[in-house]
């Protein structure tokens, strides 16, 4: 899809995304342990997660201060410090950068929240596009039980509560969460969606996610990238040490 | 040149704002670093106070979201191009939506030390994308009136040396080294910001004010122009 720059350096940018409790992060922390058993120099990113933007994220979010195009922007400012200091370098070196989440979150949650969608696929038009973009589709019921099973308290605007779709935080993060999927799944065409099966078994799931990195990638992996010694590993941890 | 009301947006209408309600006149001082600006906004704040109305000014960077961050992240020296930009931009949508908004509604005149054209001439002087950041910030409201103070680059050099005494590094570009050392970046680096806003002043109605006359003359120029508004 032609909203992102091609990524025309030597590394790869994986992404994952779907809904919360859809089991993405699970999947992608054993895809690069995987990578990195085979010495691949393997880095990851989340999302919301830039040092700079963190603190006034957090006490925006804190005094409920965000509108839809202010959380939109910030997300975007934070997404942007991510990629011009970390991803991009890293690609540049040759690296496998492993992101959760990535433009796509904006394309869907920051629509529901009111933003159009045309304004913010401009605003993420600097952002390299991935070379693989996996979607895990996940029945709401599904992740909702995720959801509640694992964690004790939904957070404000994770439940969408700025929305004013309900009163009850559980049944506004049901109808938040619904709307998010409906996105998600009508992008899937226009961004290049490799959709997975959340559903199935977690071994499953990372077969099915290894076979499309293998098929997608594998000249790349065997090649171009950046790949590590046993000797560069162990001087490279023994350095993390010092720092 | 001067637009009458109802206020309209560029193109990106915002969420549950309804435009007939905003009584207020949106007035927008612009102009590149150093030219001058706050002078001229504080020198027509206190006339339009003095005739009667009431005014909020506001100016770049001092939102109550991002205004804290955005000054933080520039003392540690670490802000990409894209990121400053954004970072900007969340601060001018917070400040839109809190209070320009608001205070258009209760009637005020806002007067405002830059907008969104600053903000995007800074972005296209470091190499952005021209279309990009016109639409990222197209959910702006088109203002009654823009005063674009125009200065050639080397008047703005001797107003930063009588006047501060010192080159700033982000006034003179040095996040992106256009020049060797404070000086040729910042001229380099204006030189741009000038071109950009100059190349916008048409587009966007700008009513260009010569920055080399006196601040008397200069206030004198606006006042004339402002008077005609209400």
């Amino acid at each position: 899809m032609p909203l992102l720059v091609p990524n025309r350096h030597r590394g790869k940018l994986i992404v994952v995304e779907g809904i919360d409790g859809s089991g993405k992060s699970t999947q992608l922390s054993l895809l690069s342990q995987w990578l990195r058993s085979q010495r691949i120099a393997v880095a990851f990113s989340e999302w919301n997660s830039s040092p700079l933007v963190r603190e006034t994220t957090r006490r925006a979010k804190k005094k409920n201060m965000f509108t839809p195009v202010t959380f939109s922007l910030i997300h975007a400012t934070d997404f942007a410090d991510r990629l011009e200091r970390y991803i991009t370098p890293l690609i540049k070196a040759g690296a496998v950068v492993c992101a959760d989440r990535y433009a796509y979150t904006a394309f869907a949650r920051d629509v529901v929240r009111g933003v159009s969608r045309k304004w913010v696929r401009n605003l993420y038009k600097f952002a390299v596009r991935p070379n693989l973009a996996f979607y895990f589709r996940v029945p709401l019921e599904v992740a909702i039980g995720r959801i509640l099973g694992g964690r004790n308290a939904i957070k404000y605007y994770e439940a969408g509560m700025d929305l004013e779709l309900s009163r009850n935080v559980e049944e506004s993060f049901r109808i938040f969460q619904g709307r998010i999927l409906d996105e998600y799944e009508a992008m899937i065409q226009e961004v290049g969606f490799h959709v997975i099966d959340a559903t199935g078994s977690i071994e499953e799931q990372q077969q099915q996610m290894r076979d499309i990195v293998m098929q997608e990638l594998g000249q790349n992996l065997r090649n171009g990238i950046l790949r590590a010694s046993q000797g560069d590993i162990d001087a490279a941890q023994a350095a993390a040490h010092i720092l | 040149m001067l637009l009458k009301p109802p206020l309209t947006f560029y193109s990106e209408p915002l969420a549950g704002v309804d435009q007939d309600e905003l009584q207020g006149k949106l007035i927008v001082i612009e102009g590149p670093d150093s030219v001058g600006r706050s002078t001229q906004v504080a020198r027509l704040r206190a006339w339009l106070e003095h005739e009667g109305h009431a005014v909020l000014d506001t100016g770049m960077a001092r939102g109550a979201l991002a205004g804290k961050g955005i000054s933080q992240a520039k003392d540690g020296n670490l802000l990409g191009p894209i990121t400053m930009t954004l970072f900007y931009a969340t601060d001018f949508a917070d400040r839109l939506e809190n209070e320009i908004i608001p205070a258009l509604r209760a009637g005020f005149v806002v007067l405002t030390d830059r907008y969104i054209y600053s903000l995007m001439a800074r972005a296209i002087a470091r190499g952005e994308d021209r279309i990009w950041i016109e639409r990222v910030a197209s959910f702006a409201l088109v203002p009654h009136a823009i005063y674009y103070l125009r200065a050639e680059v080397r008047d703005l050099v001797t107003r930063v040396v009588l006047g501060r005494g010192s080159f700033d590094h982000w006034e003179s570009g040095m996040d992106m080294r256009f020049g060797t050392d404070m000086h040729d970046s910042f001229i380099r680096y204006q030189t741009r910001v000038i071109r950009a806003l100059d190349r916008m002043a048409k587009r966007y109605n700008f009513v260009v004010v010569d920055a080399a006359k006196t601040p008397d003359q200069i206030f004198k120029e606006l006042q004339r122009s402002i008077a005609k508004l209400f």
